[in-house]
């Protein structure tokens, strides 16, 4: 399964493994990865779930949908390499992938 | 202080949960006020998920945020609900004589038999932006809402966001305003196209600025702001002068205030039995997602069970002496009567 770091603001790093198909922010909740909330629950309606992803990776993950641009605007402290983490869909493509969590979500 | 309201039952946020929760107190008897921050009806329904579908509500395969809004409205209407909308309640204490005084920060103030706490992830509250030293003047001379118009007459207004809040508040403060300046980090807005329009109209005009980039630091002594130092996407920095802010990001969920009104809390959520979903303050209930039990869903269908047993108790709170009857919609007329079918 491909895996996934998450890089917490306080510099602790949570690899986890995560099944194809699922969400990034999906597979931060399972793993009680602190930093990420997603109140909406993965809607795309609440901006909770920001991180930054790693300039490695910011051609695999591709470019936020104007939906995600929209919610994006309410981020806090937005850069541009923020993402939605409900947004980016594990694939075996991205296999390494490591996402930064913002200092908080709002 | 304004007149105080004697209520049977206060419930506190007006989600789906505390809308259900007036049906079914009201096939009781029991007549409710609501108190919700936000200015309508729906919760996280309506602020987070108003288009989005949701699956789980038995009896609709798909229904909107908005939609359930909608029918809970008009399933409850029969029951004549009061609305306090706009405010938070911030103080709650029992009352020698068993009631509770529940008081809101709009100054309306109820003495009620049964409280109900319905606050789901707490009360929406306005994103602070990342900027040092915000605090500062919060309150004085950056504000996330406008209260009174009048206080932004001949100031140098900055509005920060790319909303329908930030575009609204652009074109009603933009006549008032000594000049007014919108900030947002895009060229792209999410607000009614027309209004948006009309903004643009305004700055071809000459009428106040827009300017793309982000606000990094502040300038100002005692509370009052005079500039703020923003930063452009070309990472150029730019001294904004600005007697008045405005930054609209949004609202996210707080707990806010019901952390201090003595409860027992369990991860800021409300520890309840699953009798009764009474507090461990006898007379205050907590249902929906902002309470706590082995075995807690977070679903609306949970609030509504949740919902059903908890009016039980509080109708035998506010009639202790009438027996009740326990009854089904289809087939009572008693309770037909009430909903008005009957």
């Amino acid at each position: 399964m491909p895996k996934i770091t998450y890089i917490a603001f306080d510099g602790t790093p949570y690899v986890v493994e995560a099944r194809e198909g699922t969400t990034v922010m999906e597979n931060a909740i399972r793993n009680s990865v602190p930093g990420i909330e997603a109140e909406c629950g993965g809607a795309c309606a609440c901006a909770t779930c920001h991180v930054y992803v790693d300039e490695a990776w910011r051609a695999a993950t591709g470019e936020p949908e104007p939906m995600e641009e929209d919610m994006l605007d309410f981020a806090f402290d937005l850069r541009p390499n923020s993402r939605l983490s409900c947004q980016i869909r594990v694939s075996a493509a991205l296999d390494g992938l490591v996402v930064r969590i913002p200092e908080r979500q709002g | 202080m304004s007149e105080v309201i004697e209520a049977d039952a206060v419930i506190v946020g007006a989600g789906p949960v505390g809308l259900f929760a007036v049906f079914e107190l009201g096939l009781l008897d029991v007549r409710c006020h609501l108190v919700d921050i936000l200015d309508k009806p729906g919760g996280q329904c309506a602020e987070l998920y108003p288009e989005k579908p949701i699956y789980d509500i038995p009896g609709f395969p798909i229904i909107t945020g908005q939609g359930l809004t909608e029918n809970l409205l008009a399933q409850i209407r029969p029951f004549e609900p009061t609305f306090h909308f706009g405010q938070m309640v911030t103080a709650l204490t029992r009352r020698p004589d068993g009631r509770f005084d529940v008081e809101t920060d709009a100054e309306t103030h109820f003495i009620a038999k049964a409280v109900i706490i319905a606050a789901g992830g707490g009360s929406f509250q306005p994103k602070r932006p990342p900027v040092p030293g915000i605090e500062a003047y919060e309150g004085k001379s950056v504000f996330y809402s406008v209260r009174k118009m009048e206080a932004f007459r001949g100031e140098e207004v900055l509005i920060v966001g790319g909303g329908d809040s930030a575009l609204d508040w652009t074109l009603n403060l933009q006549p008032l305003a000594k000049r007014l300046t919108l900030l947002h980090r895009r060229d792209a807005f999410r607000a009614a196209p027309d209004t948006v329009n009309k903004m643009r109209a305004l700055v071809a005009e000459g009428a106040m600025d827009l300017l793309f980039g982000q606000v990094t630091g502040l300038e100002g002594a005692d509370g009052q702001v005079g500039a703020a130092i923003v930063t452009d996407n070309e990472d150029r920095e730019h001294r904004i002068p600005a007697t008045r802010i405005l930054p609209f990001f949004g609202l996210t969920m707080k707990l806010g205030p019901i952390a201090d009104w003595g409860l027992n809390l369990h991860e800021n959520l409300i520890p309840v039995d699953t009798e009764k979903f009474e507090t461990s303050e006898p007379g205050i209930f907590s249902i929906g997602d902002i309470n706590w039990y082995p075995g807690k869903l977070k679903l609306i269908l949970s609030g509504f069970h949740e919902a059903a047993l908890m009016a039980q108790v509080v109708s035998r709170i506010v009639y202790p002496n009438k027996k009740i009857l326990f009854q089904y919609t289809t087939s009572s007329t008693s309770l037909q009567k009430k909903l008005g079918v009957a």
